[in-house]
């Protein structure tokens, strides 16, 4: 029997028949980091009224928001298929060097250009060692997290660096009753998702994540931009290390110590696929908040520090098996 | 002369000459780093390392990472000690079944994460490091266990033993360095484990069972931290729940990597690894002697994978190039 005959059994095996629209809206990684931000929230109202006081919320938020901003840039940099372990030890040693700089007599403005340069570098040297050197960027941020907090370390020795006292918190300053770092984060949140989402730069970094070789002979210009989001996770991370150092008033070379976690942690809940080519800011947008409800709702139900950290682990471990699944079930 | 260019064609070369070069440019400065005390110093340093290295060689090998030898270590060891501050009556010994009990346990935990979600184990691994470190607090309280718990015939291992008075650790850590060189070298699944990094496709089509040998080696890598955690007991006297073990993975890996494991699996030695413990020892005893604060260890480290890292991978564009040259 030929093809022409019986087309139906032909084309019903070259394609599968759509999904339903709702399935495509509803089944995302997305939908399950909303509905647990819903869940996080109901729980944390129970345990404490101050979470139904939307500044209470907003004042814990700056706890974590430098964090924030640099997961959002992680997440694109997961997407186009690498990782960085690095930023927390690029916040810690932009900020020291910062802190350094200052404490010398350098102008602010010139101290903190130092710090954003300085951050900027350590985006080079590991975008440096990642594409033109061509070794796996896992290894490479193993090696440059240990080094840039060794060189903080050996900056700052044991003691904090102060800065000076208009410096200090950056958090308390509100504009429109919103802490400064969270606007800082919302704008973040807000321009890189659109780069991502409807730019064909943000297309690219999809494709890239897919299938690298494929985007290259499609004549995108993938090393470019693995060197510009590696550029960009340094510029970040410096800036959101000055910030953490006007938050705390004081620097020290365990500024944001294990901050990796909880940036990948953010990432991985708000649905961005680990192995690349997959994942939006919006998803990291909303595991940031719901992060920061789990760990303040913990907080304020006394939960000891080491049971947060068990928390967390499993959070992450949990949320790369649940996005995957998903992945794997839906979008075939 | 054949067999002299062959030892110097290899990579071990390379990191002995190293370690060479290194022990005489400090005792060109410090004389009295080339003595055996100094021997004796570099040689108490490394047990731990070694014993971690020889693990985590057989992951990076499966191309693999593993990130939470430190907080199995550090798990092993507290609930070690506490073992023997309430339980004094045990007989001391059974306190490394114990340990290394608990550190395969965790390691296997690992290790199915990594197989039956097929997740990178980078991420894992970073999550449970988080995960065994914040068990550890929450088995032990927060509290250290300290000196007088710890059997003073377990802390005399690292002291003394009856051989030359060479302390014992030294003796286990090398005896694993043995194991580990008659496993991979002389067993089936030795060799399997090389199999898988070097083509994980095309290892289960040679009937590898890939989930199984995966399971083994990350199962490996928790047991021998948690001997390295028994270890630790003996050698400093006491565990404390934040500092046991933190920031051990990045020591092990600088070894591996420079030690000419190659991160894209599959290549490595036991005698690679070996040396490249022996010369992060060295380092580690030169730094005080020649008056560098103890703050530097960790940027030497970090510098030290990142220079590994290019080494290895100066090697491996050489290994193609020669390669088509051949084939041309």
């Amino acid at each position: 029997m030929s093809a022409i005959e019986n087309p139906v059994v032909v084309s019903a095996r070259e394609a599968a028949p759509p999904r339903p629209l709702w399935q495509v809206i509803v089944i995302r990684p997305e939908t399950m980091t909303l509905v647990l931000l819903i869940l996080a929230l109901f729980g944390a109202s129970l345990l404490s009224p101050y979470f139904l006081d939307f500044g209470y919320i907003l004042r814990s938020f700056t706890l974590s928001a430098e964090f924030a901003m640099v997961a959002l840039v992680l997440t694109m940099v997961i997407i186009a298929g690498e990782i960085d372990l690095s930023p927390a030890a690029n916040m810690a040693l932009s900020a020291c060097l910062f802190a350094f700089a200052q404490q010398a007599g350098i102008p602010m403005p010139i101290a903190i250009g130092i710090g954003l340069v300085a951050g900027l570098v350590m985006g080079a040297i590991n975008a440096i060692m990642v594409i033109r050197l061509q070794i796996p960027s896992i290894i490479v941020t193993i090696g440059t997290l240990t080094l840039y907090r060794g060189i903080a370390q050996v900056i700052a020795g044991d003691k904090s660096i102060r800065v000076p006292e208009w410096f200090i918190g950056v958090n308390n300053v509100l504009m429109a009753g919103i802490p400064v770092p969270v606007i800082i984060f919302l704008v973040m949140s807000i321009v890189l998702g659109l780069v991502l989402g409807t730019t064909i730069f943000g297309r690219q970094i999809y494709q890239i994540g897919t299938n690298e070789v494929a985007a290259r002979h499609a004549g995108i210009r993938s090393q470019r931009i693995k060197m510009g989001l590696f550029l960009l996770m340094g510029l970040v991370s410096a800036a959101a290390g000055i910030l953490t150092a006007s938050r705390l008033g004081s620097v020290r070379y365990d500024l944001g110590l294990g901050g990796e976690l909880q940036m990948v942690l953010m990432a991985m809940l708000g649905g961005t696929y680990i192995f690349g080519g997959r994942g939006t800011i919006l998803g990291t947008f909303l595991a940031a908040w719901l992060l920061v409800i789990v760990s303040t709702g913990m907080t304020v139900a006394n939960v000891l520090p080491a049971v947060q950290l068990v928390v967390l682990g499993v959070l992450l471990v949990v949320s790369i098996i649940a996005t995957n699944a998903i992945y794997s079930r839906t979008q075939r | 002369m054949n067999l002299l260019r062959n030892i110097f064609l290899r990579r071990e070369a390379g990191i002995a000459v190293m370690i060479v070069l290194f022990c005489i440019a400090v005792g060109a400065v410090k004389p009295q780093f080339l003595t055996l005390d100094s021997l004796r110093i570099i040689l108490l340093l490394t047990p731990l390392i070694m014993i971690g290295a020889m693990g985590q060689m057989l992951v990076i090998v499966a191309r693999h990472v593993d990130l939470s030898i430190g907080s199995m270590l550090g798990f092993s060891a507290m609930v070690t000690g506490m073992m023997f501050k309430f339980y004094p009556e045990i007989w001391w010994p059974v306190g490394f079944l114990v340990s290394i009990g608990i550190g395969a346990a965790l390691g296997l935990l690992n290790g199915v994460l990594v197989t039956l979600f097929r997740l990178p184990a980078i991420i894992v691994t970073l999550g449970t490091l988080n995960l065994y470190r914040g068990l550890t607090y929450i088995v032990s309280n927060a509290k250290q266990i300290d000196r007088q718990f710890v059997p003073s015939a377990l802390k005399s291992m690292s002291q003394t033993s009856p051989i030359f008075g060479i302390p014992w650790i030294i003796f286990i850590s090398f005896g694993i360095g043995l194991l580990t060189y008659g496993f991979v070298m002389h067993t089936r699944v030795g060799r399997q484990i090389f199999a898988l990094g070097s083509n994980p496709i095309a290892a289960p089509l040679r009937g590898i069972a890939v989930n199984k040998v995966t399971l083994l080696v990350f199962t490996i890598s928790g047991a021998l931290s948690g001997l390295a955690g028994i270890l630790y007991a003996s050698r400093w006297g006491f565990v404390n729940p934040s500092n046991t073990g933190s920031g051990f993975e990045f020591q092990v890996i600088a070894a591996v990597v420079i030690g000419g494991v190659s991160i894209n699996g599959g290549v490595g030695t036991v005698l690679g690894t070996v040396l490249g413990v022996l010369l992060l020892g060295c380092v580690a005893a030169a730094l005080p002697l020649l008056g560098i604060p103890g703050t530097t260890q960790s940027a030497i480290y970090g510098a030290v994978i990142l220079i590994a890292l290019l080494i290895d991978r100066t090697v491996r564009q050489q290994g193609i190039a020669s390669l088509s040259r051949a084939r041309a």
